[in-house]
């Protein structure tokens, strides 16, 4: 239940007054309620839990733990620390 | 699938888990709250990819599973009405009552029905303005701010034949219930992230500050629930005890203002009675006087009922940290999805069906 899914918005309409969008899960779209992402525009992935996004992924954010391990790595490699080990 | 797939990566998961392996010196508890992320760490082995010293706790997060008897009770009794037509999310069907589940009903003749979201239950109501549509509005903060938006939509349109039945819960009380039990050993947390994308951090820095715990507020893939351990471990050998933010590609620091000003406007903090934990005072909501008249209870005039919990089924203690499911002498054997004792055997996100769907050869260990 608070499985939240991401998924690409990829349209935007009203309906009984309240704020839609179109929202792409991998090939599958459904229709989502944008109510609480006034902000949320086509191509930004919008985080959906039954059926109500709830928050708008941050980019930036989300490439922050790939740059952080690779900045670890290189500082390893320039103290001359072994790689990790292989974990099973 | 973007923003999944990326976070399952088995490279990046063993530099974290050796990040983790650098930095402990000594062993620490640490309690994911919610279900979901129980359920990853159970999936992906994560617990078995970190050093001995780390002891994860599975904790109370899972709505289906805290839902007391009672409520499954009321829920049975409602969706056996012949007007109602009884709509909940797919988790809460095989939920056992004191003498039986939904779907049971279902089988019966009753008109109960999966939606994925509650507005379906809306668009019902107002498809079949002689039915009477019931919506079980379950679930935690992330639940919360939907079920209010289709009750004021309710509201809106003037539906006098939509109603729901409401058992929500809130987890920073769950947190303080777990940190001032005298048996307490969790060191450590992390936050549910869904949560708190709905709910901010704010409630959560009294609540390191007075019992002088770490709570990382993390996600649920793989990388994130490392990252959210080694943070939390890097706290506790550093002796800090802070509110961080693992996964802020999702959770802003003031939360979702929009959905916390619906759920408001809706719901107010009321006690709830948590399965195998008992009651817990303002760790609920329920409807606030303005739409008092779409609950369920008072409609259905199931208000009073009272039942006891199964005396078999440990699943307090599970919910708790203090027994791991397999600990339970019925685990597997007189417990099953199929034909469950208790709540976490059946939830998607509870640690029992997690450790009977991916750890049953344990048995044998």
């Amino acid at each position: 239940m608070c499985l939240g899914v991401p998924g690409q918005l990829v349209e935007v309409f009203q309906r009984d007054e309240l704020p839609m969008g179109r929202v792409d899960f991998g090939g599958v779209r459904k229709e989502i309620c944008l109510a609480y992402t006034p902000e949320a525009a086509v191509g930004d992935y919008v985080l959906v839990h039954v059926g109500f996004a709830l928050s708008v992924i941050d980019a930036q954010e989300a490439q922050e733990i790939f740059s952080y391990l690779e900045a670890i790595n290189q500082a390893g490699e320039e103290l001359g620390l072994e790689p990790p080990e292989a974990v099973p | 699938m973007k923003y999944v797939d990326e976070y399952r990566h088995a490279e990046p998961a063993r530099q974290l888990a050796e990040l983790i392996r650098r930095t402990v010196t000594r062993p620490w508890s640490i309690m994911e709250i919610c279900g979901g992320q129980t359920h990853a760490i159970v999936r992906f082995a994560l617990d078995e990819m970190l050093p001995p010293q780390i002891h994860l706790i599975h904790g109370p997060g899972c709505p289906v599973c805290v839902t007391p008897i009672e409520i499954i009770d009321k829920a049975v009794a409602i969706a056996a009405r012949p007007e109602v037509t009884f709509c909940s999310f797919g988790d809460m069907l095989r939920v056992p009552g004191s003498h039986k589940d939904l779907l049971t009903v279902k089988s019966e003749g009753g008109d109960v029905r999966v939606v994925y979201s509650p507005m379906d239950a809306v668009t019902l109501a107002r498809k079949h303005p002689e039915r009477q549509v019931v919506f079980f509005a379950i679930g935690f903060e992330t639940t919360a701010p939907p079920n209010a938006m289709a009750v004021a939509q309710a509201a809106r349109l003037g539906l006098e034949n939509f109603s729901v039945l409401v058992s929500h819960v809130l987890v920073p009380p769950a947190i303080e219930a777990v940190l001032s039990s005298p048996s307490n050993r969790v060191q450590g947390f992390l936050a549910a992230g869904h949560v708190c994308a709905v709910m901010g951090l704010d409630q959560y820095r009294p609540l390191a500050e007075k019992y002088r715990v770490p709570i990382v507020v993390t996600g649920f893939e793989p990388l994130d629930i490392l990252q959210g351990v080694y943070l939390c471990v890097k706290q506790l050998e550093e002796g800090r005890a802070e509110v961080e933010n693992q996964y802020a590609r999702t959770v802003r620091a003031a939360g979702n203002p929009a959905a916390m000003r619906q759920i408001d406007a809706v719901f107010q903090a009321v006690d709830r009675k948590w399965r195998g934990i008992g009651p817990i005072a303002r760790s609920g909501l329920g409807l606030r006087d303005a739409y008092a008249r779409f609950d369920a209870e008072t409609r259905f005039d199931v208000a009073d009922l009272q039942a006891d919990e199964p005396a078999e089924c440990r699943a307090g203690e599970v919910l708790q940290g203090q027994i791991k499911p397999r600990d339970c002498p019925c685990f597997g054997l007189r417990c099953t999805p199929e034909r469950p004792l208790g709540a976490p055997m059946v939830s998607a996100e509870g640690a029992c069906a997690a450790y009977y769907r991916y750890r049953r050869q344990g048995l044998q260990e």
